[in-house]
């Protein structure tokens, strides 16, 4: 981690450090900026004009559905990609533009790529001498932890075990950013829970921002603050979560047309049964009209009724 | 009733690496059963024994009665979907209907086609342009229409997302709902297991964990808080899954067949996934300190 | 970067050097006793008419021997250590990291594209140039005895083996550091457009080859212009005369240069300076080859051959070098580009 960059410790996540006196007041470039950012693969488009903005200090979660872009963001975000259209910076700079950014961001792709015919021992080595940053010692102690084998070769791994042996590689390299495609996937539960444990403890531990994409909506509630649902291409639901949870209401009352309700409330999705209706609106005033039950929403509540008006427009 | 599923011994060995060895299980019949364990822990193997797609080195296994992959009378009655659900990427929905049904004589084309349907999936479309939750469906459906009795799943919503895992488990449910059939289902995913499945088994490096009804293991297990205490000071009848010492604190796991009391130890139920988590750090042993306390929060 | 690519690269580098360590067992083995054969004609530093035939019967001796073998094995190892490094070096460089995805750990890592590709290609490249320019070392060393029995036999006409002649040049001195420089070069570009081991792998062997034939068989002799000799044509020399039926007369006599010299084209011409191609008399046709001779020699025709001398040997072996470093230099950056483009993942 560059000096320039490090925050004072302790502040809480996403407040802009305090300027020194007489010094002009840094403003702390987003975790990822992009702008109309686009990415065609032929004639079809995998990501089209995604405008986001993710500040740093948060831990945040992507969802979508299958092709919706998850992988192509985090790729172009990383610099594995090159935009068709639009821009993308993160943490200020733009991705893979040199060894300094490069040190910036962790990366752990969505196959958790290893080198199969190298060991445990000879990543760690490789990671120590591609890094700067590198931190030896947390690299070991969490590959004594996972008791993993350092004279295995990686080849001889189990999915769960080569993922965290990714993850340790993206972590001890000290990274501001740490990206995470899908990296939960292929863990058993016991590995799940630990990874997501450590994850929480890195991003206690050092300032770190994590972006993560993941189908499980369990562990990214268990582990993300911001929250980010993408569905083909595009970007619909950002925020952090508990905003999102704070303006998101499941109505149920006597069925009625969701076009009759006050302009601010934005039905999401709406279902009826009978007499009856249901809705999940979004709005930023609370909800006083008498007819409904209000119920609060968490969030898999919320990302599938994203993903099912998704789906069925 | 014969068992769904039953290994004795079984092994199978790869070079010179165990991938799965002396397993003894059983799966009853007329079941949803979860099966979850570790990676490696040995799941696709004994799935892959179950089908007759490999032959065991040690041991025998015997599925619904018979041996797996024996004739037709015993493949017919088990339905196997894969790990990644293959399908055939230059075939369309149709084409694979129509090899099913050439494929088996207890094809039902009406639940295959009236699932295709459901699916609003268009049967002249080739397979390589399905999402990968169309996918899954497609070869689940293939499995279903083909009316087994035993129903083999391999992980199949492990890469789905979350609208397409609900969708396909939905569909297992109704299936399993409207025909009198046995369910084997591997899976990562505790809370998918929790939501379709009734009876559980916990895989851990060959060796069942743990087996029973779900509901019952749920009932069986609790989780307790309460002074830091040794293990030899509590009482007997408490089966200690897992411990950990946070501080003057100590949290358990413990089974117990009656009612768990102890003055100064608070009561909690378990949660599907704690209980799984539990059983399989026991196998997994200290490395895990400090789970508990995650688990619990 | 530079242990990375050591680790990586280390397979390989046993692999050619235990190669490189029999091949060198067996050259050192049946080259002494080249050289003894050598010694025994009482060839070295011999010159004039006398050791013509002494060189003649040691070279006639040695095809009828394995050294025959060994020697042509020596040229085609010569040729063909260029193509296996650039298939099996150059090719699956890069695509074995889009294979197995592992380009995604090593380009997140804190070193950038440019110098991953910097490195490797450097240091391999080197080992490339290194292990070809051994091969040609050892062979070189193997054959000399034959090429210098063949500069002393020169004159002789009955045999005529030169060291610029397409098949020979290439497998001596130094061009093949450069074929092997291209072809390790060639590999990974092809290898980073294909993305494909496998098709790569034979991509790579085929042009490689492609431009080899058409190097040795057209480029090459224009890389310095040729010696011209143009002289009355020796009708005792002709060793062919042809007629074809709608009265085309051919006629070839032997070049009157040195039989090391590479001879690029070998022509009869009429006295205004055109191709002769007849028409033959009847005395060609039908009378004795005193007759014919005597015919043609009144034609005052004159013989034009252009060839290259042995002496421009050095100089052909620096010239295609040259080129061949820079083509793969040229490669190298086309790489460079290539990945940097992101056109990769």
């Amino acid at each position: 981690m560059t000096a320039g960059s490090a925050a004072p410790e302790g502040r809480p996540p996403g407040t802009p450090p305090a300027a020194a006196p007489g010094e002009l007041p840094r403003r702390t470039p987003p975790a990822l900026d992009a702008r109309g950012l686009g990415k065609r693969y032929g004639r079809r488009w995998a990501l089209a004009d995604c405008t986001l903005t993710i500040p740093a200090g948060h831990v945040v979660g992507l969802v979508g559905p299958n092709g919706a872009g998850k992988t192509t963001l985090l790729n172009l975000a990383t610099g594995m990609l090159e935009p068709t259209t639009g821009t993308v910076e993160v943490l200020g700079g733009a991705p893979a533009s040199g060894a300094d950014q490069l040190a910036k961001v962790g990366y752990v792709a969505q196959d958790t790529p290893v080198y199969a015919g190298l060991t445990v021992a000879e990543h760690l080595r490789l990671g120590a001498e591609l890094n700067p940053g590198w931190d030896d010692e947390l690299a070991r102690g969490r590959i004594e932890r996972l008791g993993l084998d350092q004279k295995l070769k990686a080849a001889k791994l189990s999915g769960g075990q080569r993922a965290q042996l990714a993850l340790t590689l993206a972590i001890a390299k000290r990274p501001e950013l740490l990206i995470l495609d899908e990296p939960i996937a292929r863990l058993d539960p016991l590995a799940r829970r630990e990874f997501l444990q450590l994850l929480m403890e890195a991003t206690a531990e050092q300032e770190l921002t994590v972006l993560m994409s993941s189908h499980l909506i369990a562990d990214l509630e268990r582990t993300c603050d911001y929250l980010i649902v993408l569905v083909a291409g595009r970007v619909v639901l950002a925020g952090q979560v508990d905003d999102l949870l704070a303006s998101h209401h499941l109505l149920t009352g006597p069925r009625r047309d969701p076009a009759t309700l006050p302009a601010d409330q934005q039905v999401i999705t709406a279902s009826h049964v009978g007499r009856q209706s249901s809705l999940l609106v979004r709005t930023d005033k609370p909800v006083h009209d008498p007819a409904w039950t209000v119920a609060n929403v968490d969030i898999e509540d919320l990302v599938l009724a994203y993903l099912s008006r998704a789906a069925s427009a | 009733m014969a068992a769904a599923l039953e290994a004795d011994g079984l092994g199978k060995q790869y070079g010179r690496k165990w991938a799965l060895a002396d397993c003894t299980l059983t799966v009853p019949a007329g079941r949803v059963t979860g099966l979850v364990g570790p990676n490696g822990a040995g799941k696709t193997t004994l799935l892959n024994l179950a089908t007759g797609m490999l032959a065991p080195t040690t041991g025998s296994i015997r599925v619904l009665g018979g041996v797996p992959g024996s004739g037709p009378a015993q493949l017919r009655k088990v339905g196997f979907v894969a790990q990644d659900t293959p399908t055939y990427a230059a075939l369309s929905i149709a084409d694979h209907l129509h090899f099913g049904a050439a494929a088996n004589p207890g094809w039902d084309a009406g639940i295959a086609s009236a699932r295709i349907r459901a699916l609003r999936l268009d049967p002249a479309q080739k397979a390589a342009k399905l999402s990968g939750g169309q996918r899954a469906q497609l070869a689940l459906t293939m499995a279903i229409a083909k009316q087994p009795e035993l129903l083999i799943l391999d992980e199949p919503v492990a890469s789905l997302d979350p609208l397409a895992r609900r969708e396909f488990l939905q569909a297992l449910a109704e299936t399993v709902a409207e025909q009198e059939l046995s369910v084997v289902l591997s899976s990562h995913l505790v809370a998918d297991i929790e939501r379709v499945c009734d009876y559980l088994i916990v895989l851990v490096a060959s060796r069942v964990r743990i087996a029973g009804e779900v509901t019952e293991l749920l009932a069986s297990h609790h989780l307790l808080t309460g002074p830091r205490s040794e293990e030899d000071s509590l009482p007997g009848d408490w089966e200690i899954i897992q411990a950990s010492h946070v501080g003057r604190q100590t949290s358990l796991l413990v089974r117990a067949a009656g009612p768990v009391k102890k003055p100064g130890w608070a009561v909690d139920k378990v949660s599907l996934e704690d209980l799984v988590l539990g059983y399989m750090s026991q196998a997994a042993g200290g490395t895990t300190a400090g789970l508990l306390t995650g688990a619990a929060r | 970067m530079i242990w990375l690519t050591w680790r990586q690269f280390r397979a390989q580098a046993i692999t050619a050097a235990a190669a490189l360590a029999v091949l060198a067992i067996v050259l050192l083995v049946t080259g002494i006793g080249l050289a003894h054969a050598y010694n025994d004609a009482g060839l070295p530093g011999c010159h004039g008419g006398g050791c013509a035939g002494a060189a003649s019967l040691f070279i006639d001796e040695a095809k009828a021997n394995i050294y025959h073998l060994v020697f042509y094995a020596g040229v085609f190892l010569v040729y063909a250590a260029p193509a296996l490094i650039g298939v099996f070096w150059g090719a699956p460089l890069i695509t074995r990291e889009i294979e197995a995805g592992t380009f995604r750990l090593a380009w997140n890592q804190s070193v950038t594209r440019r110098r991953w590709l910097a490195v490797k290609l450097g240091l391999i490249g080197l080992a490339a140039i290194a292990t070809s320019g051994l091969l040609s070392l050892m062979v070189g060393w193997w054959s000399s005895p034959i090429y210098a029995a063949a500069q002393q036999a020169a004159g002789s006409n009955s045999l005529s083996i030169s060291r610029l002649d397409p098949p020979m040049f290439g497998a001596q001195g130094i061009v093949p550091m450069g074929y092997a420089a291209f072809a390790f070069a060639l590999g990974v570009t092809l290898g980073a457009l294909i993305r494909r081991t496998v098709p790569a792998m034979a991509a790579t062997l085929a042009v490689f080859a492609g431009v080899q034939l058409a190097w040795a068989d057209v480029i090459r002799q224009h890389l310095i212009a040729p010696v011209r000799s143009l002289t009355p044509l020796n009708v005792s020399a002709i060793n062919e005369l042809s007629i074809t039926s709608n009265q085309t007369m051919t006629v070839v006599a032997a070049a009157k240069v040195k039989s090391t010299a590479w001879v690029l084209s070998n022509q009869t011409l009429t006295s205004a300076g055109k191709p002769f191609t007849g028409p033959p008399t009847n005395a060609c046709i039908s009378g004795t080859t005193q007759q014919c001779n005597a015919w043609l020699a009144s034609k005052h025709l004159q013989q034009l051959v252009s060839y290259q001398p042995a002496s421009r040997f050095w100089e052909f072996q620096w010239y295609e070098t040259a080129i061949f470093l820079a083509v793969g230099l040229a490669l190298a950056a086309l790489c460079s580009w290539l990945i940097r483009s992101k056109r990769i993942a």
